[in-house]
């Protein structure tokens, strides 16, 4: 026998730490009910596309020119009019208690300025207290606007607006051409949750030993710090993977997500990262005095890394710096890896940053646990 | 190999600014039964984890086995068995789980085997998949033991195995220490109990982490110097109040009719009690010093080593 590797020691630990694992039963239910709960609660929840927001008119003058208007907003499918009728002073009201998204105001004079060919205005109020409620509603607004009146007003408008329309951009929706929320959102759960489970779970390991006096037992026998870290690392490796195929499968079947890219390079990347988490949350557990403290700076590193990841705001929208400390934690190059490979079909060598970045992880994480790791009580 | 199985000098720990093992230094012979005493919180436990490798002196060097402490933890480790004070096994696995885990760890093959066999020495092969955390206290002891000597340890380091075990279950515990000891096990053990002092070789006497009496029983009895008188008589709870304070007298102990007298110095001491008896009408006679009367003297008026 090895004096710093053994298979019948980590053989031994294993069948030990996967006992335990599996007489916890609420504990064990969770790991596995809870990735598929979140999945289908988030994955259904979170829409940063909103469509059909309420929105209140407010035209003095009800003409044809703005019932033109009024059903070209409702048909681009972010306006939905609670209220066609209102003064100003009440839709002033109803932005404010936050009744409605929008105020539309179609001034008296419009009908009149738009025979006449002069500049006709109207005035949408978006309540841009949450900015990414607005953006979608009021990108489409222009083009919206003028092909309504386009159709009103007759032919040679049209000509004198398409002259003025001399620069055309076009735009594709690459990868995602509908805009569909959930092909951005639920890759990125995935991560999102079997980063809190794994990372969670694994930060007891070490912790729980010490609260219930086996460490010195543990400690007394002849098993090396790299045999225990594998030994408690290894059982919740399989118990992520179980997840994996669970998330994956419920992807498939209730989102319809596209798995553009090779599924073996998926696989292989939701490995390394689960493998970073699980050493993460060791570590973790070498530093934590008690399970409280474990879970505590599992919080402290769980929120920043959901904030600065990417998944929840756009990672090139932040600035430099908060792109630079995202860059230190895996779910970052998790996601981009992940949606570059699943939505994206990027082959391996695209994805080789992100891969190299994981695998550093690990390496480091693994390092400084076995560092941490007090073969003594002191 | 004639080296002994400890060998420590100067240990010293300290945790923040109180030093709980001081200067101690500790010879045990291959072979030996070696008593460890002292009240509570003198440093019996960390003095036991330094020898382990459980805790790093601040102080002090040695060899357990031959073996460095403070370098080679590692061969220690394989070659002690440690029952800690308070049950350290899983709870949540079942006896057959936790010894599977103890012979794996060791690498003992075959596994199956040697974990049937240690089930049958214990006479629990009938409970094997009952979890230990149900088991009563004297069955978590004798697991315990036995999964410290499942690997043929060269030394066992056993932190108060009978405490809250039964008088027959330790009178066995007891037997069992001996018989290994007779096979050429090393065996340093702790307790609180006198008679169990006295059934160890040699002991070894600890107070506020400093060692302050060793040797055998009778050794450490004479070192103390210590007279003891007996009084009989009806009257000798009277006595006990006229002696309480009396010169020489350092302890009054009443046993049923009789009252040890224990004092340092046994002319004074005689004196007082002879004065007494001839009040009282009981009849004075010498008597044995007993152990229990060193290790009260050695306490002093420590009840308690906790500060
Ligand atoms: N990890 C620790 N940190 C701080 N103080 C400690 C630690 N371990 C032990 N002590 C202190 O060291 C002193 C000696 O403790 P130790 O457990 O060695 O005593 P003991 O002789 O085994 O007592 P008992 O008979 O009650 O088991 C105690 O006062 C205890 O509070
Ligand atoms: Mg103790």
């Amino acid at each position: 026998m090895s004096r710093f590797f053994s298979f019948g020691r980590l053989w031994a630990l294993l069948t030990k730490e996967t006992i335990q694992m599996r007489r916890d039963r609420l504990t064990f239910a969770m790991m596995l009910g809870i990735p598929l709960f979140q999945l289908i609660l988030f994955g259904y929840a979170i829409n940063t596309d909103p469509k059909q927001l309420p929105a209140a008119l407010v035209a003095p003058t009800q003409d044809r020119f703005t019932r033109a208007m009024v059903s070209a907003l409702e048909l681009t499918g972010y306006y939905r009019f609670v209220t066609v009728g209102a003064t100003a002073g009440e839709a002033e009201e109803m932005i404010a208690r936050g009744d409605v998204a929008f105020v539309v105001t179609v001034p008296s004079d419009f009908g009149r300025r738009v025979e006449r060919g002069d500049s006709p205005v109207i005035l949408i109020e978006a309540d841009a207290t949450d900015p990414s409620v607005a953006s979608g509603a009021i990108s489409t607004l222009s083009t919206v606007a003028a092909e309504a009146l386009s159709r009103e007003t007759g032919e040679e408008a049209q000509n004198a607006l398409n002259a003025a329309k001399q620069l055309s951009v076009i735009v594709h929706r690459r990868y995602n051409p509908e805009g569909i929320t959930q092909y951005n959102i639920v890759p990125g759960l995935l991560g999102v949750i079997l980063q809190l489970t794994m990372v969670m779970m694994t930060s007891m390991a070490l912790t729980r030993e010490t609260e219930r006096g086996t460490m010195e037992n543990l400690l007394s026998m002849p098993a090396t710090p790299f045999e225990i870290m594998l030994g408690k690392v290894m059982p919740y490796l399989a118990v992520g993977a179980v997840q994996v195929v669970v998330v994956l499968l419920a992807a498939k079947a209730l989102f319809d997500i596209p798995f553009v890219g090779s599924l073996p390079l998926i696989l292989i990347g939701v490995f390394v990262f689960v493998l970073a988490l699980v050493i993460l949350g060791y570590l973790i557990s070498t530093v934590a005095r008690t399970q409280m403290q474990a879970m505590q700076l599992t919080f402290f590193f769980f929120l920043p890394s959901l904030m600065l990841s990417g998944f929840m705001f756009p990672f090139r929208g932040m600035p430099v710096w908060a792109q630079m400390l995202g860059e230190v934690f895996p779910l970052t190059h998790f996601l981009r890896l992940i949606r570059s490979v699943m939505l994206k079909g990027a082959d391996a060598v695209t994805v080789a940053g992100s891969f190299g970045a994981l695998a550093l992880f690990v390496a480091l994480l693994a390092g400084a646990a076995l560092l941490r790791f007090r073969r003594t009580l002191d | 190999m004639t080296a002994p199985a400890i060998s420590v000098r100067g240990l010293t720990k300290r945790f923040g600014d109180r030093t709980v093992v001081k200067d101690v230094s500790l010879n045990v012979a291959r072979g030996e039964i070696a008593g460890f005493l002292g009240p509570n919180g003198s440093g019996k436990t960390t003095t036991i984890r330094l020898m382990c490798g459980l805790l790093t002196p601040d102080a002090g060097e040695g060899t357990v086995l031959g073996h460095d402490i403070l370098r080679e933890g590692r061969a220690i480790k394989r070659r002690v068995g440690y029952m800690t004070q308070r049950f350290s096994f899983y709870e949540d696995l079942t006896i057959a789980e936790n010894l599977h885990f103890v012979a794996g760890l060791y690498g003992m093959r075959p596994v199956a085997s040697v974990v049937r066999d240690t089930l049958e020495d214990l006479g629990l092969s009938s409970r094997r998949d009952q979890l230990a955390g149900s088991l009563s206290g004297g069955w978590k002891q004798r697991l315990a033991l036995a999964a410290c000597i499942m690997h043929r340890p060269d030394l066992l380091l056993l932190d108060e195995p009978t405490a809250g075990v039964d008088p027959k279950a330790r009178r066995e515990f007891w037997d069992e220490i001996h018989r290994l000891a007779a096979d050429g096990l090393t065996v340093l053990v702790s307790t609180h109990y006198m008679d169990e002092a006295e059934r160890c070789h040699r002991i070894n006497y600890i107070s506020y982490g400093e060692l302050v009496a060793q040797g055998t029983v009778e050794e450490v009895v004479r070192n103390a110097g210590l007279t003891t008188l007996v009084l009989t008589g009806p009257r000798s709870a009277e006595a006990a109040r006229l002696l309480k304070g009396a010169p020489g007298v350092e302890q009054i102990a009443p046993f049923g009719n009789t009252l040890h007298l224990v004092g340092a110095n046994g002319a004074t001491l005689r004196a007082s009690a002879e004065r007494v008896a001839a009040q009282t009408g009981t009849q004075l006679a010498p008597a044995e010093t007993s152990l229990e009367d060193v290790f009260i003297r050695l306490m002093g008026d420590a009840r308690d080593n906790v500060t």
